[in-house]
């Protein structure tokens, strides 16, 4: 006869309304990148018919734009602390085979977020802020006047590298959520258990348990 | 013209001075296009600005207003001294040999003859001295010191290069260079076209300009033949019709004359309309007048003029003054005298001088009638529209009614061009609203006046009763029979002398041309010169045939050129007294031992011989003339008068203000400003993205060009402050504009007689009503003062001041 | 505004089209600098052919009206007032503006709506209105600063040659209407021709540089002109000297494109892979364990 399983402990991850900010701005980000890609590669410009062909795509794009702006900034105030970089980041980034083999025991122990983490956060960070700015220039609908064509035609080289790199990031950051089991229930739920802050942000579960900084 | 536009094609030069044949022209300017591309041929520009005329010139010579002469004559001086003259041309075809009464004398800037009092000369000494045969006597050897060649080169020997930078301001190195291009085309083999147009008609020796370069082709000997002539470029696209049908106070049809209050009956009339030959063998194909006249009142008064009536010579008006031209209309509206006024398809209240005048003037009248497509300002005279129409209408009385009218798109019917071709066109739309054509609406009226008239008689009613009145439709002629009217038909059958049994003219048919008409009622004749146009053979207007022969650019087939269906005047001249055209290549008519002919209906009896019979037909001496005799009223040579506002004193008669003998109403005299108080040459134009006060009506012309500005240079603009995109006022004696400045390196301040003369330019389009923004006119600026001979103001030579202001309140 | 047929297409934007065997032949468009008098005249056949409307500006100091080009005025006629150094003598260089239908059109490389811009085989370089998404990227593209895009209904809009009329075998609205034959159309060899010949009479008169303006950097154009001094096309309003498909553009439109994609691409793959290989990052049971032992016994 089995043992009834027993219940894990759950340690608190996000609030609901960080877990609400973090969907918006990630709702946005898909519909950014999938309007932005049919724009992007005329193999691609199908995807422009989920929004109601080219025109619509084209139009709302930089609106979306706004709200991902606007929800990031909310993202940036809610975690940049924890994500501030500190020298046990250095340590965890160099044993990079560790990492991805997943042997996370000869890892230094890890506050709320990881190194990995933290550089998705501020390149996040980075690169959004140089996609509103050179989205800006190009938002010929609003701000044709504001600059010249040659800074126009920058901005949009600008604004495509930026925007694929942060397709890249944003590839990694899913893939982690994925890759660690046990991660998506924070975003979704809130919570994790405390075999996963154990296994993976260990230094942070203790935080917790000690009563240090909650967030 | 005496060419036609497509014969510009075949120049060797084009002279465009007192003109902007590119910008006012622009269809027309395609045959200078042509003839540069295709001929190598030369373009010089003579214009107080640098005009899109000049931007595609060879050759640009900055002049300053109103010194046309004084630049014309130092040509024709250069062209003398340097035997830059056509030699064979000018002792056989012009009055040079002709000897000039003992009298006649010019100096200090006046004719011999002058009455200050009168403003007018007595011009009995500027004749010919007369043979005892009753000819004008001649000397071929040129040595007599009273003969026309003679006087007139001690005339021009004034007009030095030196003399003309100092009148002209031009450049003494461009000068001579336009004399060395102009001078070029004394070879027979070179030819020389002046374009011309406003710029020369509207100064107060307009007449005299343009003299001055009909003196200078001739010694050239460039009239008559292809790719020469004296062009001047017509306004309208119908106004060369306009003055052919005489529509002057002072004409009749056809360039015949209105009596004068002291020729009271046909014979008086008839008596210095005789035009007897001055020389033997001559045509003086004006001989032909009573012809004309006769055919014409049977064209008017149908079976009530008779032989007995004087061909109803009564029922003319006889003008009790030289004539009733626009200014004196006003000047009589301005004083009372002038109570109604009607104006059809004229906008006066911007195209006659000084606007404050014009506005007193129409409030003046119990009524004005305007019949117009467009709804002028002179039909809103009354209209307060702010600074742009400062006026009270709770002042002004007058009663204005709008009768709107077809534009030339909408109705039927033939326009002439400036190279008077009669050209017949359909409607291309109908008219709006209630507009009617002119001829319905002249009708009704007319009818309605003759109901009156029958049932209330009056001082003289027969003229209007009794007014040949033959169209299907009284109440609406239709274009077709008023062309046949004019072209003229036989009244009566004339029987051949020869044989009884036939008849030379048959009653009813339409006269072939005017060779035919007769002095005995027999005949009837709307227009004498257009007569052709509509014949037995059709309407000749409306012939679309494009071929040309050996490309000469005479087009014979298409529409119908008067007179007589001829390209160029006194094409008879083209050929030397051999009847050889000087020029083979551009061999027009000639003589082939028995008969003038060639690719142009010969401008001479087609049998007369070459040697005899001399090109000039019209005139009785049978040849051109260098020295008009009395013909105009401010002397037989041009001689060079300033404006009556000029920046600077007349270098050459000091003592004269302006024109001598033009015409001053009393209190216009105090209206002209001095350049003390308006330091700054003024003249007005045109722009080639609006047609006068019309385009502004239409949305994408006042597109091109929106709003009303004044150019001036950039050196002006530095003195005085002014930016360019900014607002300027600009003022004169008589009234004051604001507008944008367009500063621009086109214009450039000239040296006359020492002294910086800055000039500022002002189109003409814009007004208070239209699509365009509202402005105001140059009208507001102008002096009431027209040309000595036809009264044409003078709207291109004026002073003003000038400063720079902030932009108004709207 | 496209008229002529699909099968005249050689170049489609945003797409791949095999072009047909028969080519029309080349046409092109000669704007004679030197015959141009600058009287707008094609200004209005433009705006009236096309059928725009345009508003009732202002002057601010100069001729030209509009003040540029606009989604309704293809074509403008720009003037400059040019004191020529060698001869002190000043020159009004009068220049029709518009497109220039390259044969390597920038406008048409940066599109990225299938079909929104096309190059048939006659050389014209054409908008479909219908496929426009009004991005701008034209804009970008075009070496000469020609397209706009309407505020009316966000769609981009510049000289289409007058392809409509070419397609039944006439010539563009402005050529008829100039009155002085300074725009004139055929068959690019022709006007070639024509402007040799053009060249010849200037070099007669004096203008020693004359010459013919048709870019190779932009693979020639369609709309060529004739200018007495070729070897200074900016001194026309700024003719760019030697147009070409902005660096940055091609950079944004060939390398960047595909390496972005591919970039894109490898990302994920890479993520596959890993996954396949190392398996998911699972929490253990001793995970739990640790971590409940940790909160009791501080509890």
């Amino acid at each position: 006869m089995a043992t009834p399983p027993k219940e894990p402990i759950t340690v608190s991850r996000y609030t609901a309304a960080a877990r609400l900010n973090h969907w918006i701005t990630a709702i946005s980000l898909v519909l950014l990148a999938i309007s932005g890609l049919s724009l992007f590669h005329p193999s691609l410009f199908f995807l422009s018919g989920l929004f109601g062909g080219g025109a619509s795509a084209r139009a709302i794009h930089p609106w979306i734009g706004v709200v991902l702006f606007f929800g990031f900034c909310g993202l940036f105030i809610r975690f940049f602390r924890a994500n501030l970089w500190d020298r046990t980041d250095n340590v965890w980034l160099s044993k990079l085979r560790d990492v991805l083999g997943g042997h996370e025991e000869n890892l230094p122990e890890v506050g709320k977020y990881n190194a990995g983490q933290k550089l998705v956060f501020w390149l996040m960070s980075i690169l959004i802020v140089v996609l509103i700015s050179s989205g800006l220039v190009i938002w010929d609908q609003y701000f044709y006047g504001y600059t010249t064509i040659d800074q126009k035609r920058l901005a949009v080289l600008i604004h495509a590298i930026a925007a694929v790199t942060a397709i890249c990031v944003w590839i990694v950051h899913v893939y982690a959520a994925i890759w660690v089991r046990g991660t998506i229930r924070a975003m979704t739920r809130g919570s994790v258990t405390g075999g996963w802050a154990w296994r993976h942000h260990r230094k942070w579960l203790r935080e917790l348990v000690s009563g240090g900084p909650k967030d | 013209m005496t060419n036609s536009w497509t014969d510009i094609k075949n120049t060797d030069l084009v002279v465009i001075m007192g003109g902007n044949a590119a910008e006012a022209h622009p269809c027309g300017f395609k045959w200078v296009v042509e003839a540069k591309a295709h001929r190598g041929a030369k373009l010089i520009v003579v214009d107080p600005r640098f005009t899109r005329s000049a931007s595609v010139s060879d050759l640009y010579a900055p002049i300053r207003q109103g010194t046309d002469i004084a630049f014309l004559l130092g040509v024709i001086n250069h062209c003398i001294a340097n035997d830059k003259v056509q030699w064979d041309y000018v002792k056989a075809y012009t009055n040079a040999t002709y000897i000039v009464k003992e009298g006649f004398s010019y100096k200090d800037g006046l004719f011999a003859g002058y009455d200050e009092a009168k403003r007018d000369y007595n011009r009995s000494s500027w004749d010919y001295d007369m043979t005892a045969e009753g000819f004008a006597a001649t000397d071929p050897s040129l040595q007599n010191p009273r003969c026309v060649w003679n006087l007139l080169k001690a005339h021009v020997a004034t007009y030095t290069p030196e003399m003309v930078e100092r009148i002209c301001g031009t450049p003494k190195d461009k000068f001579l260079k336009v004399c060395q291009w102009i001078g070029e085309t004394s070879a027979k083999n070179k030819v020389m076209t002046s374009m011309y147009a406003l710029g020369w008609t509207q100064h107060s020796k307009g007449s005299q300009n343009i003299r001055a370069m009909a003196m200078l082709q001739l010694i050239l000997g460039n009239i008559g033949v292809r790719g020469g002539g004296m062009n001047a470029l017509r306004g309208h696209s119908n106004i060369q019709g306009l003055t052919d049908l005489g529509l002057m106070s002072n004409l009749l049809p056809g360039y015949l004359t209105l009596p004068v209050e002291r020729e009271a009956d046909l014979n008086t009339y008839m008596s210095t309309r005789g035009f007897k030959p001055l020389q033997p063998n001559q045509m003086s194909y004006w001989q032909n007048y009573k012809k004309f006249f006769v055919s014409f009142q049977k064209s008017m008064w149908g079976a009530a003029a008779t032989k007995d009536n004087d061909f109803a010579y009564d029922y003319l008006p006889k003008l009790d003054v030289p004539s009733y031209d626009v200014l004196r209309a006003f000047e009589l509206m301005h004083q009372g005298k002038m109570n109604g006024y009607v104006c059809q398809g004229f906008n006066p209240l911007l195209s006659a001088p000084n606007r404050k005048k014009l506005t007193a003037a129409l409030s003046n009248l119990k009524f004005l009638i305007t019949m117009d497509p467009l709804d002028t300002e002179t039909a809103r005279f009354w209209d307060n529209h702010g600074k742009y129409n400062e006026v009270d209408p709770t002042k002004i009385q007058t009663e204005v009614i709008q009768l709107p009218s077809t534009c030339f798109a909408e109705d039927e019917g033939s326009l002439t061009n400036s190279g008077r071709w009669l050209q017949w066109h359909w409607p291309g739309g109908d008219a709006p609203g209630e507009a009617k054509a002119d001829t319905w609406i002249m009708a009704q009226v007319y009818l309605r006046l003759k109901a009156l008239y029958e049932k209330e008689g009056g001082a003289f009613a027969d003229p209007i009763v009794k007014l040949h009145w033959p169209y299907k439709e009284a109440g609406d002629p239709k274009p077709d029979e008023l062309a046949r009217e004019i072209n003229g038909y036989v009244v009566e059958d004339v029987p051949d002398p020869n044989d009884s049994t036939k008849k030379i003219l048959e009653k009813g048919k339409q006269v072939v041309s005017f060779a035919v008409l007769r002095d005995d009622g027999s005949t009837a004749c709307g227009c004498w010169i257009y007569s052709g146009c509509f014949n037995e053979a059709g309407n000749n207007m409306a012939r679309r045939d494009n071929t040309d022969p050996d490309e000469t650019g005479a087009f014979l087939k298409w529409a119908f050129s008067w007179p007589v269906n001829r390209r160029i005047l006194y094409n008879r001249a083209s050929a030397d007294l051999e009847g050889k055209a000087w020029d083979p290549t551009r061999k027009l008519i000639e003589w082939d031992g028995t008969k003038w002919a060639g690719y142009d209906v010969p401008d001479i009896l087609p049998t007369a011989k070459p040697d005899v019979v001399m090109p000039f037909i019209m005139n009785p001496e049978g040849v051109s003339r260098l020295f008009t005799r009395g013909l105009m009223r401010d002397g037989p040579f041009p001689a060079h008068y300033e404006p009556f506002e000029s920046p600077v004193v007349n270098p050459v008669a000091p003592k004269i203000r302006g024109n001598p003998v033009a015409r001053v109403f009393k209190g216009d005299m105090e209206q002209f400003g001095d350049s003390k108080e308006f330091p700054y040459a003024a003249t007005s134009y045109r722009l080639t993205e609006h047609f006068h006060f019309w385009t502004k009506h239409v949305w994408v012309n006042a597109v091109m060009q929106p709003e009303f500005f004044v150019e001036v240079s950039e050196q002006l603009a530095k003195e005085k402050g002014i930016r360019s995109g900014g607002w300027v006022r600009v003022w004169s004696k008589r009234g004051s504009v604001q507008a944008k400045a367009v500063v621009t390196k086109r214009i450039v301040p000239l040296t006359c007689d020492g002294k910086t003369v800055h000039i500022v330019g002002i189109p003409l389009h814009w007004g208070f009503m239209g699509a365009a923004r509202k402005g105001f006119g140059p009208n507001s600026l102008t002096p009431f003062v027209g040309d000595a001979n036809i009264e044409t103001p003078e709207y291109k030579a004026f002073l003003v001041d000038i400063e720079p202001i902030p932009e108004p309140v709207a | 505004m496209a008229s002529l047929s699909p099968q005249d297409l050689i170049r489609r934007s945003a797409s791949s089209i095999t072009p047909a065997a028969n080519k029309l032949p080349e046409v092109a468009k000669m704007i004679d600098v030197s015959k141009c008098i600058g009287c707008k005249a094609c200004q209005v056949a433009c705006l009236e052919w096309n059928d725009r409307r345009e508003e009732v500006g202002v002057n601010t100091g100069v001729y030209e009206n509009p003040h540029d080009l606009t989604p309704n005025s293809f074509t403008l006629m720009r003037y400059t007032e040019w004191v020529n150094p060698e001869t002190q003598s000043l020159e009004w260089l009068i220049r029709k503006d518009g497109c220039m239908h390259c044969a390597d059109p920038g406008c048409l490389k940066a599109c990225p709506a299938p079909g929104a811009i096309v190059q048939y085989s006659n050389g014209i370089v054409d908008f479909v209105h219908v496929n426009c998404i009004g991005c701008g990227y034209c804009i970008k593209g075009c070496p000469f600063n020609i397209p706009r895009i309407s505020q009316v209904d966000q769609k981009a809009y510049k000289c289409t040659l007058c392809s409509d009329r070419v397609a039944v075998g006439q010539g563009p609205a402005c050529a008829k209407a100039c009155p002085t034959h300074a725009i004139t159309f055929g068959t690019k060899e022709q006007m070639l021709k024509d402007a040799a010949l053009r060249i010849e009479d200037l070099r007669s008169r004096g203008y020693k540089n004359a010459g013919i303006y048709d870019p190779p950097g932009v693979g020639g154009t369609h709309v060529i002109y004739v200018l007495h001094h070729a070897d200074k096309p900016e001194i026309y309003a700024s003719l760019p000297r030697d147009p070409k498909i902005s660096p940055v553009v091609e950079i944004w439109k060939g390398l960047t494109k595909y390496a972005g994609l591919a970039a894109i691409a490898i990302f994920g793959v890479v993520g596959v892979l890993h996954h396949l290989v190392n398996g998911a990052n699972r929490v253990s049971s001793q995970d739990e364990e640790n971590a409940k032992r940790l909160k009791e016994g501080r509890s």
